[in-house]
């Protein structure tokens, strides 16, 4: 298996896909409860972002569209599955689940645009360690009506913080069309407050990755950037709320990242990678399956 | 020597910090020499340490954040919020960032910072600039909350909250900045017996000398101290009523033994805050006290508050809201008056 180039990033969709499908299956089975946000048709974004990403050194901070960043960034299935399924074995030992993860510099919260500011300051953080490390912070188009996201532009630019916003446009917050909540557009925002930005409308990776590797030596050079993608949640914000028009949502499978990356490789090697996948996957799951469950350690008083 | 004024002493703090740790940072609004702050507390820092003090935008909502996230890698900030009414516009980060962090990333990260800021009026700053809402803070939990007063030393809870590797949330007094910070000597202040308590957050409990027992335990904190021992001082002049005054800094958690022990030899609790009476910090007092001291306890616990309402901005209306040293004595002449 190659580390990195197209056919590891189409595998690191798939596995991402896989996980997310299975994670959907086991809540309608009622073996999960709570509730989860899948990326499914966002796969491209984590991907084509974090490939340019250092382990060990960069930091991410995501929200609570966060398992496919956070599969991208540390391969951590086992752990993840477990923190959604409240096991001991999980990422926060069960405490956080599916959306407050945090592992080896990878953070999530879950309120909109809360996480911004932590990003800035852990941007500001590794400036001052002086090592090279950038912290890549994910946002959607909901995201955009926080007026913390500006209050935070305004001070990555002001202190030239290597700090990447990636927005992640998928036209809906939960249910509001991208029409109804945001005014102008990602990269004027961005302008605004003097921080350079780019803009991709696609699902495939390679055209990402390409566009998010520019940003990348962009904000290693010590400037902030925002790179907007407009991309498309193909299931539910959550698990069954969708009111969205089904044609809308059948014509965007045809173009669903999975599809797009998949077509340009062989249909045996494809297989080959895809049932590569799916035995990490199921090892994982069993290693999260056999995980007690979470207890919490200290009495209550 | 007149003793230094407790604004220099949370100076002095806080210049003794940024030389004790390497990773301290300051930020806050307008926190550059030669303005060194709204009050002055960080004064002479960015000349001192320029590299390790960052004034920032006003932008409260964000700054928590951006506390909590140096805090996760590492560094020590330390935030000044200019008023303490502006609290208000961190709350997101407060409740659901800096509060939670440590404990939902099952103890991955700390977050060694510290966010100061004064609360209180008495200074005709109006509605909006001089309320205390510590009380707001009080149901956070994960949080540290120091609230200093004159008689404490200041630049040691300053550089005990930066030593802190939790969130401490400092409670400072615009009042008390300008007035001179009483140490005891010989184990008094003024004519009144003090002991005091250790830690980062300790207590001092002021007695009459040589007396064991007492009439009533007056709780307080921050700026309310000065006018707990002046209510004290008028009850034994004018009353021959003899108090004791537990000034307590740890609001959370809150340090309550002082106050069980003085209301083992007093039998009541009067409780002062500057803040508004309903939901208070009283209320919580109140509740542990009876809770933990019942057998001690000779009549229910008396609250001494704010009027549940805005603090007006003329001086004569501002003093009529707030509790002043005639608030207290009445207070106090009720409740021993009550005594079975």
């Amino acid at each position: 298996m190659t580390a990195s180039g197209p056919e590891a990033r189409y595998r690191g969709m798939y596995l991402i896909r896989r996980f997310e499908e299975t994670l959907l299956d086991m809540f309608s089975q009622g073996l999960l409860v709570g509730t989860t946000h899948t990326c499914i048709g966002q796969e491209a974004d984590a991907v084509g972002v974090i490939g340019h990403m250092r382990p060990g050194l960069d930091q991410v901070v995501s929200n609570h569209r966060c398992h496919g960043h956070y599969i991208a960034f540390t391969g951590d299935l086992a752990g993840l599955a477990a923190e959604v399924m409240g096991r001991s074995g999980g990422t926060c030992s069960g405490r956080g689940g599916s959306q407050h993860l945090c592992r080896d510099g990878f953070y999530t919260n879950g309120v909109q645009g809360s996480i911004v500011p932590l990003a800035t300051g852990i941007a500001l953080a590794e400036r001052e360690r002086g090592d090279g490390a950038i912290t890549t912070v994910f946002i959607g188009d909901g995201t955009l009506g926080q007026g913390a996201v500006y209050e935070c532009l305004n001070m990555a630019s002001l202190w030239r913080l290597p700090l990447l916003f990636v927005v992640e446009n998928n036209r809906y917050a939960q249910t509001t069309p991208v029409e109804l909540a945001v005014a102008g557009t990602v990269p004027d925002r961005a302008r605004a407050f003097g921080v350079d930005a780019a803009h991709v409308a696609s699902t495939d990776v390679e055209e990402i990755h390409a566009v998010a590797g520019e940003m990348v030596e962009h904000v290693r050079s010590g400037r902030p950037a925002v790179l907007s993608i407009d991309t498309y949640r193909l299931r539910a914000h959550s698990k069954g709320d969708d009111v969205r028009d089904p044609a809308e949502v059948d014509a965007r499978w045809a173009t669903e990242p999975l599809a797009v990356a998949g077509a340009r490789l062989d249909a045996a090697r494809r297989a080959a990678l895809e049932a590569d996948a799916d035995r990490e996957l199921a090892e994982a799951l069993a290693v999260a399956h056999a995980s007690p469950v979470a207890v919490l350690d200290e009495a209550l008083a | 020597m007149s003793p230094p004024r407790c604004g220099a002493e949370l100076n002095r703090g806080l210049h003794e910090a940024m030389a004790a740790f390497p990773a301290m940072y300051v930020l806050g609004e307008d926190v550059l020499d030669p303005y060194g702050g709204a009050f002055k507390i960080t004064r002479g820092l960015s000349e001192a340490f320029p590299d390790r003090v960052i004034t920032t935008p006003i932008s409260e909502a964000s700054l928590f954040g951006v506390a909590a996230g140096m805090a996760i890698r590492g560094l020590r900030p330390v935030l000044e919020i200019m008023f303490g009414d502006f609290i208000t516009l961190g709350f997101d980060q407060i409740v659901n960032g800096i509060s939670k962090f440590r404990e939902m990333y099952d103890d991955q990260v700390t977050l060694p910072l510290v966010v100061r800021t004064p609360m209180g009026g008495r200074r005709g700053y109006g509605p909006t600039h001089s309320q205390s809402l510590e009380k707001f803070l009080m149901g956070v939990p994960n949080i540290r909350m120091v609230a200093a007063s004159e008689v404490h030393d200041l630049a040691g809870l300053m550089t005990a909250a930066v030593a802190d590797d939790d969130p401490v949330f400092l409670i400072e007094n615009k009042v008390m900045y300008g007035r001179p910070n009483l140490r005891p000597v010989d184990g008094r202040i003024g004519e009144l017996d003090v002991t005091e308590s250790g830690g980062p957050s300790p207590a001092l409990t002021f007695s009459g000398s040589g007396f064991t027992e007492a009439a009533a335990t007056l709780v307080a904190y921050g700026g309310m101290v000065p006018i707990a021992l002046e209510a004290a001082t008028a009850l034994i002049m004018e009353h021959e009523v003899f108090c004791e005054v537990v000034a307590i800094s740890g609001l959370l958690p809150l340090d309550l033994d002082p106050v069980l022990a003085s209301l083992s030899r007093s039998g009541v609790v009067v409780t002062l805050e500057e803040g508004t009476l309903t939901g208070g910090i009283g209320a919580e007092i109140a509740a542990r006290v009876q809770e933990q001291g019942w057998d001690d306890l000779r009549r229910p616990v008396v609250r001494v508050a704010a009027r549940d309402g805005i603090i007006p901005s003329a001086p004569t209306l501002e003093d009529a809201v707030l509790p002043g040293v005639a608030h207290v004595t009445r207070a106090v002449l009720g409740a021993v008056g009550a005594r079975a």
